[in-house]
């Protein structure tokens, strides 16, 4: 560990507080240069952190919840619900008369909520343009690079149950 | 230090030290960009891609510490040699 120690005999505080102008601009550089690779060692260690997620996935389970009925709602209407938490907002679309689709509503960009345009079949978010497919949740335009998380819905007993959520 | 003797030993140094610091800012700006792809893809379900951003990002810090002992010396040479006179 020879080469972590300091290689100047001279004491710390006359390094770091110079009174030479020229010996002043070395410290700024050197001090820059150490928050730099300090800087690098973050985010060698957020890439860790993620490997180490990655490795250690486990995929949870989801709770089934009815979220309609079969027929509540209209072609082309919409309804609104929370799945799997209280806080995960999800939005169920009426596509066709025996069609259901169901997406999360937080936009994958900055987490906006996400509406169904109707006119261009669609489902829009109003912050910053981006448009995402009805029939996959793909991404269409706009910022977002990830498509939505699509709620999976089986057909019960003329009930819509949500029982998955499905990422890309 | 080698490099052209006519310059003086500061200014040799700081020149060898600008080098390596744009060098250390090009290799963490490949480093930002890897670590926000690695967490696009993770976030996208797609996991396959964390092993060899970690790795390569492993090897840029490598390059940045070792950029970074560079100029630690040649700094060490530049006092050393600044004092002797």
């Amino acid at each position: 560990m020879n080469w972590l120690r300091r290689s100047s005999n001279e004491p710390l505080w006359r390094e770091e507080f110079s009174v030479r102008t020229a010996d002043e601009r070395y410290v700024t550089r050197r001090q820059l240069t150490k928050f730099l690779v300090l800087t690098s060692f973050g985010m060698f260690v957020g890439n860790l952190w993620i490997l180490f997620r990655s490795l250690f996935y486990k995929p949870p389970t989801y709770p089934k919840q009815t979220v309609a009925t079969f027929g509540e709602i209209a072609v082309g209407g919409v309804k609104l619900f929370t799945y799997p938490t209280k806080d995960d907002h999800c939005i169920l679309i009426r596509t066709a008369e025996n069609e259901h689709v169901s997406y999360s509503q937080k936009c994958t960009h900055l987490s906006c909520a996400v509406y169904y345009s109707q006119q261009s079949n669609r489902l829009e978010c109003p912050c910053h343009k981006g448009y995402f497919s009805v029939t996959d949740g793909s991404v269409l335009q706009g910022p977002p690079s990830r498509p939505l998380p699509r709620i999976v819905l089986e057909k019960r007993d003329g009930e819509l149950v949500a029982v998955d959520v499905r990422v890309s | 230090m080698h490099g052209n003797p006519e310059l003086p030993p500061k200014t040799r140094g700081l020149t060898a030290i600008g080098g390596a610091m744009s060098l250390i800012a090009v290799l963490l700006i490949v480093q930002i960009w890897l670590l926000s792809a690695a967490l696009e893809s993770f976030l996208a379900g797609k996991r396959g891609s964390a092993l060899p951003a970690a790795i390569f990002s492993g090897l840029m810090f490598l390059i940045c510490f070792g950029l970074y002992l560079f100029v630690d010396r040649v700094d060490s040479d530049v006092r050393n040699s600044s004092s002797k006179r």
